[in-house]
This record gives C-alpha cells, sequence and structure tokens, in this order.
C-alpha cells in the first residue's frame, strides 16, 4: 500500500464518502496496483431468501461492482475515476448466513478506453467462491 | 353464461398475492422498491433515497444498487407469471399465500448488467421480459428507467434456476 499513497487516500476517501457503501458497511481490506479486496459483514437487513436467511444475490453484485471500480482506480494507468460499463456476475453457491463476504477484484488489462476486471467473492471458506464476475469499466474523459 | 367476479373481488385477490410475494423480503424492503400492478403487468418502483447514492460527486445512484434492482424486477416477476397462472386457475388460494406458505423464488444462476446512462438521483423505473421459462431454468430480460421510458439507464439478462415443484 506504501507504493502508491495518492491512490489509496484518493480510493478510503471515495469509499468512505459513498453513502450505499458505508450504509452496508462496506470496507477495504487491501489496496495495490490494480488489485482491491474489500469486505462487508453478515446483515439481516440484505437477506434474500427469509427462510434461509442467505444474503440477496443483489446485495453481493453491489460488493462486486464497488471493489470493481476500486481495482479500476487503483490501477495506475487509470486517471481519475471511472464508471461501470458491464458486469456479468456468476453465483456459484449460497453464501452461509451470519458470514461476511469478501470480494477480491484484479484490474488485468487497462487499454486507452476499457479497464477490465474479475472479481471473486467468498464467505469464509476461501477455498470454495460464491460468485465471479467479469466487468468493463470506463477509463478517461467524462463517464 | 358464468358471470363475471365482481371487479373488487378480483383486485383484491390479485393485490394480495403480489404483496404476499414480495412481503418479508428484506433486501426489498431495504432497497425501497415496491411493485405496481396493471392488470398482469409489473413496474418495479425503486423509491429514491440519499442511502442508494454511490457517486456523491455527480450525484449518482450506486452502480450496484441498479444492478441489484435489475435482479429483484426479475425474479419477482418470473415468481409472478407462475402465480398468476395458478392463483386465476383456482389451484392456489389468497388463504393459502397468505397463511406464510410464500413460493419459493428462482435463484440467480447468472447476471449481467449493462450501464447505459448515469443513474440520477430520483425514483426509477423496471420491467422484466420472461423471455423462456422452463421447467428448471428461464431466461429473463429486464430494463430500468427514470424520466424517459425511451432512455433507459440500465438493463440486464440473466438465468435463473426455478424453484422445485411440489406435483413434481
Amino acid at each position: 500500500m506504501a507504493q502508491i499513497p495518492d491512490k489509496t487516500t484518493i480510493a478510503e476517501t471515495f469509499q468512505n464518502a459513498i453513502p450505499y457503501a458505508r450504509e452496508v458497511g462496506m470496507t477495504i481490506e487491501l489496496l495495490e496496483d490494480g488489485l482491491a479486496e474489500m469486505r462487508m459483514p453478515y446483515d439481516a437487513r440484505l437477506v434474500g431468501d427469509p427462510e434461509t436467511g442467505v444474503m440477496h444475490g443483489g446485495a453481493v453484485l453491489a460488493l462486486m461492482d464497488s471493489c470493481c471500480g476500486l481495482a479500476v482506480i487503483a490501477h495506475p494507468d487509470v486517471p481519475g475515476l471511472t464508471a461501470t460499463l458491464g458486469l456479468r456476475t456468476d453465483h456459484l453457491r449460497k453464501a452461509v448466513p451470519g458470514q461476511a463476504i469478501v470480494v477480491r477484484a484484479e484490474c488485468y488489462l487497462v487499454t486507452r478506453s476499457v479497464a477490465f476486471v474479475r472479481a471473486t467473492a467468498w464467505d469464509d471458506d476461501r477455498t470454495r467462491p460464491v460468485a465471479l464476475s467479469t466487468g468493463t469499466f470506463t477509463v478517461g474523459g467524462q463517464a | 353464461m358464468k358471470r363475471p367476479e365482481p371487479v373488487q373481488v378480483v383486485k383484491q385477490r390479485r393485490d394480495a398475492a403480489l404483496a404476499a410475494l414480495v412481503r418479508g423480503v428484506p433486501y426489498i424492503e431495504f432497497l425501497g422498491i415496491s411493485f405496481d400492478r396493471r392488470g398482469d403487468e409489473l413496474t418495479a418502483v425503486l423509491s429514491y433515497d440519499d442511502k442508494i447514492i454511490g457517486n456523491p460527486m455527480l450525484p449518482a445512484i450506486h452502480g450496484g444498487v441498479t444492478g441489484s434492482f435489475l435482479e429483484i424486477a426479475a425474479i419477482i416477476q418470473l415468481s409472478w407469471g407462475g402465480l398468476w397462472d395458478e392463483l386465476e386457475s383456482g389451484r392456489m388460494t389468497v388463504e393459502t399465500l397468505e397463511g406464510g406458505q410464500r413460493p419459493k423464488l428462482p435463484k440467480t444462476i447468472d447476471f449481467t448488467v449493462d450501464y447505459l446512462r448515469t443513474g440520477l438521483p430520483r425514483d426509477a423505473y423496471a420491467r422484466a421480459r420472461v423471455s423462456r421459462s422452463g421447467r428448471r431454468y428461464a431466461s429473463v430480460h429486464v430494463e430500468a428507467w427514470q424520466d424517459n421510458v425511451q432512455r433507459p439507464f440500465a438493463e440486464a439478462v440473466g438465468h435463473f434456476l426455478m424453484p422445485a415443484r411440489e406435483d413434481g
């Protein structure tokens, strides 16, 4: 984190200033060049199936989108902010009720106009992903 | 010829069924999403609230909230189609629904969101179209708009796993 203090400051300020992220308690766990990890605690308000207590796929999607965007901002070739163009999420299994979701996103390619990102979500079991995402984001100019 | 049912009876049955479907899902309530019904047509409504902002500088609705809104609109539309048939044919009654026997919701297999424009800080609407609804899998397309229905700000497609049917 030490090698990119400016990005870190931008990203953390940005994340703290996002009302939705603050509301659901998203935190930045890791931030390196083009790499971000974010965490969202289990929250009964985010449940999608009241019978099982499993969090809604949409709540996971929102964490995926935030973390992917953060990985893009943290990439050294990306000037300023970004906006999501497209995001596909595969839901591999139910997240275990009571456990936090952690997403790790990697911005693996930046062209003049587009940033490409892939991300994985887990609960406490880091060997079995809950969801996978691939996304495209804007680079430069007004989103 | 059989006399048509009184309008109030029909309306009450359909509204009660929709309420039973949506009620009790915490994340739908948390995001402030409700559903308008015209006959069997549903429109999902995302009521604006400061907490759904993702970019305070523009300001704009959080992309994840937009995605969730689309996904919820798709899931409810998908369930509603099946529920409508059950209800109108008399195979299911509002009493069973209200008795807590809520229908199991389909599960998202994959969901792909296309962000077309910035989500502005105001109410948003969405309508979903079920492209195919099979015994096990369903494909749904969903669009969301704000001021102008001709200019959607986001759209999505997804595959869903249908809940196992009790009649086998």
